[in-house]
């Protein structure tokens, strides 16, 4: 098997590489490009740990091969927080403690901005629909849904 | 784990498609939405040697309505039956049906014709084909064939495709006067593969069935559209009837069992179902059993 040439955006950047057809998106973002936010659980769609953007809308991109990317646009964690988008919820995280090893956070993060932008005032029941292909080990999620809860209130100009 | 090393083709149209099937078909998968295949090559369950990536076949791709026919691409992704407003009109039963096939960011990925050629038992969409009377359209070296639902699911991952064919489109009727449906599924965890669901379209007349299309799946190893709907169709439905059809849908499930239930689990819950599909669709409450939701 030869590699194969693919060009991408990652992040608002233009990126050219050579790849595998096997290599997979998470794999390609974290090896080739070292973008460690984009984590990898279960390798198989189950945790969403490795959710990252693609043309603007979320998917897994363990299940994605790299070379189905040629064109696309990519955006992994790092880009969402070095443009400060979702700064708000980040903070919203740390202050309700929505995190504790952190492992699953950046896809966390990930499937709550899909949804607070698709959605200005979700309640407590979409929140949960929407991380439902979403693991977290540590936190019982109540936290998580919390800070997004909150997140959901400050954009809307409400208060609890 | 990762897929093992695999040739790759994406093919720019279905005739080219068709070409690399009939040179590699054997050792080749066809990869679409990639969301049932891409799991099953990271764990190494499978190892295909060539990978026919159909994702670029825009032709294959959307919704239209003709006459009384329902159309819908095989690459149409979930994400776009769920926001489609001929589906929502035309088969709200897989509107609803969609909204639980696993999470946001697989549909946005998984394609219709993928799950269906896939044909996971657990699946909610072949059983919505079968109660929805569609017909699947594959093409292949010999041309296209049609094939009715009820006959595409043969087994455990099984179809009447062959190595060398491609499924195109699925047709559905579109849903008629008076037409009513119902679904509902157990699962642990919104979005995961069912307990035991059902899905089932209906014409109800002045409190009467006059159609009735009960497809169960995650209760054998394929779709089931259950013969106990004849019990229930053109005849008053009392809690004696419904005893006796369940009686019948009993004997017409093969449950397997699995870390999630036991064979017996799975008939009590399709019995479950079934009556509360029947009080809902007449809306019947005296005929409803089983725990409140």
């Amino acid at each position: 098997m030869t590699p194969v040439a693919i060009s991408l955006d990652v992040n608002g950047e233009r990126v050219e590489a050579h790849v595998l057809p096997r290599l997979n998106l998470a794999d390609f973002l974290r090896e080739h490009l070292k973008l460690t936010g984009t984590h990898v659980g279960c390798e198989h769609g189950i945790c969403g740990a490795c959710t990252v953007r693609v043309n603007g809308e979320i998917v897994r991109s363990c299940l994605i091969l790299a070379i189905q990317t040629q064109d696309a646009s990519v955006e992994t964690i790092e880009g969402l927080s070095d443009s400060g988008e979702i700064a708000d919820l980040q903070r919203a995280f740390r202050d309700r403690n929505a995190l504790q090893c952190g492992f699953c956070t950046p896809g966390m993060l990930m499937a709550a901005q899909d949804l607070l932008k698709q959605s200005s005032e979700p309640d407590r029941e979409q929140i949960r629909e929407h991380l439902s292909g979403n693991y977290c080990r540590c936190t019982g999620y109540q936290a998580i849904v919390d800070a997004i809860e909150t997140t959901a209130w400050s954009r809307a100009g409400r208060t609890p | 784990m990762k897929a093992s090393a695999f040739a790759y083709a994406r093919p720019t149209s279905v005739a080219n498609a068709l070409e690399l099937l009939a040179t590699h078909g054997d050792k080749a998968k066809v990869l679409s939405g990639g969301q049932s295949l891409m799991p099953a090559m990271n764990l190494r369950l499978i190892s295909p040697e060539f990978i026919v990536d159909i994702g670029e076949l825009a032709e294959l791709r959307g919704i239209v309505v003709k006459g009384d026919v329902l159309t819908i691409g095989a690459l149409t992704r979930h994400a776009d039956v769920l926001k489609s407003p001929e589906v929502a009109a035309h088969a709200p039963l897989l509107r609803d049906a969609t909204a639980h096939v696993a999470h946001p960011a697989i549909r946005n990925r998984g394609t219709l014709g993928g799950s269906l050629a896939h044909a996971d038992p657990a699946s909610e969409l072949p059983a919505c084909m079968m109660a929805l009377e569609a017909t699947i359209i594959v093409c292949g070296p010999r041309g296209e064939r049609r094939i009715p639902a009820q006959e595409f699911f043969t087994g455990i991952y099984e179809t009447g495709l062959s190595p060398q064919e491609l499924l195109v489109a699925v047709e559905l009727p579109v849903a008629r006067k008076r037409s009513s449906h119902f679904f509902h599924e157990f699962a642990r965890r919104h979005g995961d593969y069912a307990i035991v669901g059902l899905a089932a379209q209906s014409i109800v007349v002045d409190g009467y069935f006059t159609d009735l299309r009960l497809g169960f799946f995650a209760v054998g190893d394929r779709p089931l559209l259950a013969n106990a709907a004849g019990e229930l169709v053109n005849v008053p439905v009392t809690p004696e009837r419904l005893t006796k059809a369940a009686a019948v849908l009993s004997d017409e499930l093969d449950p397997q069992e699995d870390q999630q239930a036991t064979p017996a689990m799975r008939r009590h819950l399709a019995k479950v179902l079934l009556s509360r599909c029947v009080s809902t669709l007449l809306s019947r409450p005296d005929l409803r059993s089983g725990a409140p939701e």
